[in-house]
């Protein structure tokens, strides 16, 4: 196993290399000039060309590219075209907002769309399972941002039961610690600031969620229609076992096995989506991050950020063919065995 | 279970030139599934409305680009029924134009990306090789990166504009089909009827017009009507972001973006451009499944 | 008394196109160790038969008429609980796919415990260590190791006679064999088939064995049900009924057996015409259209199951039976 892993992660840093150079490629040979966007129309030519020094832009476009692998090989992503900060600093300074934030959606989407998902397999024909279709069909349908917005005019513009922009009240947030504030108030014991950093989470969460939630809602449905149709559940039921715990035991713990893949997959693509509900929300993680950078063509950061995204999603793949191999005895990466 | 198993090996690998017998084949699972055949009515009545505001905007009780900073958000109205933006235009009227946009950019999304990736799934299936391994390794990598941060990554670069939009989606769209152009040339390569086609004298690029396409047709279909809904999802995020169309065009994303500002005080402004992008999408995946269905009885939940 | 009583099942499956009766006024019983063999060709009702007795039908599947009694219960009075409590318990069942039926994620001996562990209040070592023994009884070399094998690391025979082990764990006084060895290598077959008469003779259970091969029937059973159309034709001892079928289906079935002493230049015997659709059975005997013999009143009236005149421990469904004097 070790060694599948190993040869995995081999083949990853080679698709990461592709990742790197397809960006870079977009945002250094498809871009205009950055220069006149960031200094302004009224920069003079050498004013511009002092500016693309500074920046090594003046140089060869291969040679740009070999001294932005050589930096990323140290960590470094660049700096800022605005304030000159390091690209690197901002993504991790913004990073457990996101993560925090798409944690809490796949949490949101795993437990709701596989529970909604059996309740319609077990009862077929039944309101689960119309509910079920609608969720999955309307999920799948409905633009992120959109639900956001419903979501904020309801509980934020009618009801003013929940905060519609940020992750905390700023009189309560943490000083230091994880940068995830769910943990860090939790932690500290400051149980007011732990709720209000809750109540800042659940329409964010729920708007990141919903997307994933309607996809492995509609997988585990389906797959978990095909393992209670497997001759081994009926097995289990002739031994006298329970139903229920043939539903569970069995037929599910089966039915997991696709759906791992796709919570996977989904945790990978919730952080390209995170960019769409962290700009609704105002919720200060890298997919905002990436969106004002774009507005302001600071490429260094859309790059780093595209890039950070792309390693996530690519090491989630290794992580969910591993998971899977672990749930499914049947499938063995070493000739050992079997 | 075994028989529809049978009989959805039998669609897929069908004998070459049936593709009427396919639209059949269609037609007949669209018959007896209603939520199908109501996401089809819509699409043609959406097709209408597209069609009739461009040749005929006269229809319109108001012209969708004019502002009237008088009017600027009217609650909806018998005079405006999803009432006015911020510029005083009529929403409903901005809707119904925005059908063009949509239903426009989806159609050149899905025909360049489906161009492009059967192209390349094509030559890589058939040349096999070095050809394969660089094509379909790049198409990994795109695959690597989530599609929309991909295109916004494009648009980023490209800069802001429909037409930029259209090009950042299309190319977004290519890996998927370039994946199940491949798969299926591969299988399908091997087929007898192939190696007699070769034999008597056809090029490549006759066998994969005669015999290879009409094979992966299914799977194409299939992708290229789910592929409108991702499509109009993207271009309606991209406009929200402020990436896509450039004022005064009226496209559904783009009326949500520029609209976020007054969530609290025009809430009307946002539901019904949202609705229209929902509901359009939806209509397009009901008949995407349905035609999975009818090609692919195995997928049918019963 | 019977150990198990079947009388008169029906079985209906409500589709869309109609009602379906898979099965249609089945009666037989089963004594206490003894092997019953269930005879038909495929579609014949036999399966749905053992699943009904099982209560294990598929839903919309329910039994619409008649009685089941096991060791003096009436099975389709019990309640879900009451039924699991039988099933595996006083009844096992094995299945005709050894591939399938077991569950490809637990070793097969968490699967032998979880069915001990169903119906025995004791601790998961010592049922591990039943488990083992239970292995090492149906032929599994080596059972310590082989029980923390995963199915897919076993050949079917082996799956089989795992399947064996579990459905016998619990002891219980009639085992339910549905086509045990139709998916299984010819040499395989005798195996498991051998297998199951000995434990037959070891632990005084009784066995319903469904099985469209004569073969079968003739190597272990003691009495054998010949089922067509969801319902009993023939009820008889297995080596009267092929010396002497009564029934034209049952003589039909005999003759499609191939012999190794036969020609193997002459034909296949095969019926004639093929079953009916179950939606499209009329009134009369549903063997009628395919019948050489068959009467008017063949087509018009269903015959009753009923004592063969001077052989009262045999029955048939028949008018006009042959070889009866």
């Amino acid at each position: 196993m070790a060694k599948y892993v190993l040869k995995r992660l081999m083949m990853a840093v080679l698709v990461l290399f592709g990742v790197v150079t397809i960006v870079f490629i977009i945002m250094r040979a498809f871009s205009s000039d950055p220069a006149a966007s960031v200094l302004g129309q009224h920069a003079t030519a050498e004013s511009m060309a002092a500016w693309r020094a500074s920046y090594g832009l003046d140089k060869p476009l291969w040679e740009q590219y070999v001294s932005y692998l050589a930096g990323l090989l140290h960590g470094d992503l660049g700096y800022s075209y605005y304030d000159h900060t390091s690209v690197a600093g901002q993504i991790m300074g913004r990073f457990p907002a996101t993560i925090e934030l798409a944690v809490c959606a796949i949490l949101i989407a795993g437990v709701f769309g596989i529970a909604l998902g059996v309740a319609a397999a077990v009862h077929k024909r039944s309101f689960w399972d119309y509910f079920s279709t609608v969720v999955s069909l309307v999920g799948v349908s409905m633009p992120v941002f959109w639900l956001g917005i419903l979501l904020i005019i309801l509980f934020a513009g009618s009801l003013h039961v929940l905060p519609s922009t940020g992750r905390i009240d700023p009189m309560l947030q943490p000083v230091g610690g994880t940068g995830f504030y769910l943990l860090d108030t939790l932690l500290s014991g400051d149980f007011e600031a732990f709720g209000n950093a809750l109540a800042h989470m659940i329409l964010p969460s729920v708007t990141l969620a919903m997307y994933s939630l309607a996809i492995i809602c509609r997988m585990t449905r389906s797959s978990m229609l095909d393992t209670l149709d497997e001759d081994y559940v009926r097995t289990a039921r002739a031994k006298g076992v329970r139903r229920r715990r043939v539903q569970t035991h069995h037929a599910l713990r089966n039915a997991m096995l696709p759906v791992t893949t796709v919570i996977g997959l989904e945790l990978g693509s919730l952080l390209g989506g995170a960019m769409l509900t962290e700009t609704i929300f105002a919720w200060p993680g890298i997919g905002k991050l990436a969106v004002d950078a774009i507005q302001q063509s600071d490429y260094p950061v859309v790059q780093g950020v595209v890039l950070l995204i792309g390693v996530i999603y690519v090491l989630m793949n290794i992580v969910v063919d591993v998971v899977y191999a672990y749930l499914d005895p049947r499938i063995t990466y070493t000739k050992e065995e079997g | 279970m075994v028989m529809a198993q049978a009989l959805g090996i039998g669609a897929r690998h069908r004998a070459p030139g049936r593709l009427g017998m396919m639209g059949r084949q269609i037609w007949d699972a669209l018959r007896d599934d209603k939520p199908a055949l109501v996401g089809l009515a819509f699409i043609i009545l959406l097709v209408a409305i597209a069609v009739v505001t461009a040749i005929w905007p006269g229809v319109l009780p108001y012209d969708p680009y004019e502002q009237d900073l008088a009017q600027s958000f009217q609650p909806p109205s018998p005079a405006h029924w999803f009432g006015t933006d911020q510029q005083g235009r009529d929403i409903l009227c901005r809707i119904l134009v925005g059908t063009q946009i949509s239903l426009s950019v989806a159609a050149v999304v899905v025909v360049v990306s489906l161009a492009a990736g059967v192209l390349l799934g094509a030559i890589a299936g058939f040349k096999g090789g070095a050809v394969d391994t660089v094509i379909m390794r790049v198409m990994d990598m795109m695959l690597a990166i989530p599609s929309m941060l991909l295109a916004i990554a494009l648009m980023a670069a490209l800069g802001t504009g429909i037409d930029k939009a259209v090009i950042a989606i299309s190319i977004v769209a290519i890996p998927q089909y370039a994946r199940i152009v491949r798969g299926q040339v591969l299988s399908v390569k091997e087929r007898e009827y192939i190696s007699a086609a070769r034999v008597a004298g056809d090029t490549d690029a006759t066998i994969i017009f005669k015999h290879v396409l009409p094979n992966v047709m299914p799977s194409i279909i299939v992708r290229a009507t789910l592929g409108v809904s991702s499509a109009i999802l993207d271009t309606a995020s991209l406009g929200f972001l402020g990436l896509g169309v450039q004022p005064p065009a009226a496209e559904w994303g783009d009326m949500l973006g520029s609209g976020r500002n007054f969530i609290f005080t025009a809430p009307y402004s946002l539901v019904f451009p949202g609705l229209a992008i929902t509901v359009t999408v939806l209509a397009f995946n009901l008949l995407g499944d349905a035609i999975r269905d009818a090609f692919d009885p195995k997928s049918r939940k019963r | 008394m019977a150990l198990l009583e079947v009388q008169d099942l029906v079985t209906e499956f409500p589709t869309r196109a109609g009602v379906v009766r898979a099965v249609n006024g089945v009666t037989f019983s089963v004594d206490e160790g003894e092997i019953l063999a269930v005879v038909g060709e495929s579609g014949s009702g036999k399966s749905v038969t053992a699943l009904s007795i099982m209560g294990l039908l598929q839903d919309p599947g329910h039994i619409a008429h008649g009685s089941i009694t096991f060791d003096g219960r009436e099975l389709s009075a019990l309640s879900d609980r009451e039924m699991e409590e039988v099933r595996g318990n006083q009844i096992g069942m094995i299945f005709q796919e050894p591939m399938t039926s077991l569950n490809p994620v637990y070793r097969v001996g968490d699967q032998i415990v979880e069915a001990i562990l169903t119906h025995e209040k004791i601790g998961k070592k010592e049922a591990w260590e039943r488990a083992v023994e239970m292995l090492r009884v149906v032929g599994i070399p080596s059972p310590e190791e082989r029980a923390h094998d995963f199915p897919h690391q076993m050949s079917g025979g082996m799956r089989q006679r795992v399947m064996i082990a579990m459905a016998l764990v619990c002891r219980p006084k009639l085992l339910i064999a549905d086509e045990p060895t139709t998916a299984l290598d010819v040499t395989i077959q005798a195996q498991i088939l051998d297998l199951i008469y000995r434990l037959r003779d070891a632990y005084h259970m009784a066995v319903l064995l469904i099985t469209h091969d004569l073969g079968v029937v003739s190597e272990v059973a003691d009495r054998a049900v010949v089922m067509y159309c969801g319902r009993t034709v023939e009820e008889a001892p297995v080596a009267e009924l092929f010396m002497h079928p009564h029934h034209p289906y049952t003589t039909g079935l005999l003759q499609s057996i191939p012999r190794l002493e036969d020609d193997s230049s002459e034909r296949l015997y095969a019926i004639e015409g093929t079953v009916p659709d179950p939606l499209e059975v009329g009134e009369g005997c549903p063997f009628a259209n395919r019948c050489a013999y068959a009467a008017d009143r063949c087509r018009s009236e269903l015959p009753a199951l009923s004592p063969v005149p001077g052989e009262g421990h045999r029955s048939i469904r028949c008018f006009y039976p042959l070889e009866v004097h």
